[in-house]
């Protein structure tokens, strides 16, 4: 058994016999005339109507529409590394205070998380936008992003400092030191490198609800690319849209190899720590 | 207190309100089904379908829900595909969330032990008997704590609707902006139904271990009750 068990073993089904072998290869005939027909019903609705002419192609060409997509670009990164960094600021101190000895802070901290997780970003963006930053939709986009992400970086922080052994604070104690050393020199460094892939993951989160901002006309990706859509004779929102699928996700993919990395990194032998006995 | 009672603003508000549960409903209804068979697709034995599973993932776990938004109410009418604004937020949110549905299931199925089912497997269960009795009970408690964050995301990230033409809470939120009411005000009438509504999947997620264990064993009791046990027979493991 243990030979067939390769690394796509599965609970669900054993090493395929010869019957099974060809059921699933005509299984797999099955998906894959399936999954062309799909791709053919879809080329079939673009080239017919007319996706494929080359004017609506021709705005790309243009240096004004590829700076505006770049501009949209650098717009998105500007919040988004903004946003990223306050909302770690923000998740830290908030996960201070959630962990706190005193109670007051305690409960401060817990209904700040909680009602900013639970709120729609959207809704905080557009009051921010409307109420506190009047007409200043960077500022809006960047507190809405740091208020909602930094409140999850909090849990994630917190449920990390949670997850170290109770004996390394224990031993922190024993040796004589204050709750903030134990907490900044044994705990939280811990937490965070065996936290940092989950909070990379909510960075992607961040990257992502950058493009709220086009709904406030803060001018990002999103926003240039309609922008680009109705301002171009025929209204090119397929290309467009096909233009900027790839751009956020292979954004996003690469924060999420980053996290992966960092994962591997890690485990690595090299600069692993002792493994602690539970 | 004076906003909710003036010009219609109950109004406004209540039916925002109703438009948002719907929404959330039928999507997570569509994210459910749509989830669950992509899950299946991820960890089938055919590798054209466990791609096609993953590729649907990555493509729209990275992408923002905003961009499916912009994608649906303004690029499939040029394909001649026309709905109403609120059947493409349904679409844009169902699928968007599916992505999550899968990811959470395939993890789920994943974090059960091989040996579980080689057991089952070794003990003569079949390969249904495996998935109701072994596998997909242990499965479920540990999907229970992330699926519960899926769809509480949903009803937040139905708001996006709003800025595309479906009259939910969001859409409420600026129309009353518009005219003119403090945002403080407003932003208080809003935010407490996404409050309610997520305090209630919470709760509903909470209780759902006990409702489905009550619903099994009603429907053990009756099937015990009506039909005798029968011994199955071994099949042999293809």
């Amino acid at each position: 058994m243990s030979s067939s068990r390769s690394a796509s073993a599965s609970v669900l089904y054993d090493a395929p016999g010869p019957r099974a072998r060809v059921r699933y290869r005509a299984l797999g005939v099955l998906a894959v005339l399936g999954i062309a027909g799909l791709l053919w019903y879809a080329y079939d609705k673009l080239d017919s109507t007319g996706q494929f002419a080359p004017e609506l192609w021709e705005p790309f060409q243009y240096t004004a529409v590829q700076q505006r997509i770049l501009d949209g670009l650098l717009a998105t990164l500007k919040a988004f590394a903004l946003a990223a960094v306050l909302s770690l600021l923000l998740g830290a101190l908030l996960a201070a205070g959630r962990l706190s000895d005193h109670k007051p802070v305690r409960a401060v901290s817990t209904a700040v998380v909680q009602f900013f997780r639970a709120m729609p970003l959207l809704i905080m963006i557009f009051a921010l936008y409307r109420g506190l930053f009047a007409g200043d939709p960077f500022w809006a986009l960047v507190t809405g992003l740091t208020l909602y992400n930094g409140s999850v970086q909090a849990e994630i922080i917190r449920s990390g400092v949670e997850a170290v052994p109770r004996g390394q604070g224990e031993a922190a104690y024993a040796l004589g030191m204050r709750k903030s050393q134990v907490m900044l020199s044994i705990l939280v460094p811990q937490a965070v490198r065996s936290m940092l892939p989950a909070i990379i993951s909510q960075m992607v989160v961040t990257l992502k609800d950058t493009s709220l901002g086009f709904v406030i006309t803060y001018p990002e990706l999103l926003y240039a690319i309609k922008i680009i859509a109705s301002n171009s004779t025929g209204y090119p929102y397929v290309p467009t849209v096909l233009v900027a699928t790839p751009i956020y996700i292979t954004m996003c993919l690469l924060l999420t190899a980053l996290a992966r990395w960092i994962e591997a990194r890690g485990r690595r032998g090299a600069n692993r720590r002792t493994p602690v006995p539970a | 207190m004076d906003i909710l009672f003036e010009h219609g603003n109950f109004a406004l508000l209540r039916d925002g309100f109703l438009q948002t549960v719907e929404l959330s409903a039928l999507a997570a209804l569509l994210a459910l089904l749509l989830g669950t068979l992509l899950a299946a697709f991820r960890v089938s034995p055919v590798p054209v379908l466990r791609a096609f599973g993953a590729v649907w993932v990555t493509v729209f776990r990275n992408t923002p829900l905003t961009l499916l938004f912009l994608a649906a109410v303004f690029t499939l009418p040029r394909l001649d595909v026309r709905f109403s604004p609120f059947t493409f937020a349904v679409l844009a949110l169902g699928f968007y969330t599916a992505a999550f549905v899968c990811e959470v299931l395939r993890s789920g199925i994943n974090t059960v032990p091989l040996g579980q089912a080689e057991a089952a497997r070794s003990l003569g269960m079949t390969f249904g008997q495996t998935l109701r009795l072994v596998i997909l009970p242990q499965a479920a408690k540990t999907v229970m704590g992330p699926m519960s964050s899926v769809f509480i995301a949903l009803p937040r990230n139905s708001a996006i609707a709003g800025a595309f033409s479906v009259a939910e809470l969001f859409q409420a939120q600026a129309s009353l902006t518009d005219l003119g009411y403090p945002i403080v005000l407003i932003f208080f009438w809003v935010a407490l139904p996404y409050l309610a509504i997520s305090a209630s999947v919470g709760v509903l997620f909470h209780y759902l271990p006990q409702i489905a264990l009550a619903a099994g064993r009603l429907v053990r009791g009756l099937s015990e009750r009506g039909t005798p046990v029968r011994t199955e027979t071994v099949e042999a493991n293809q």
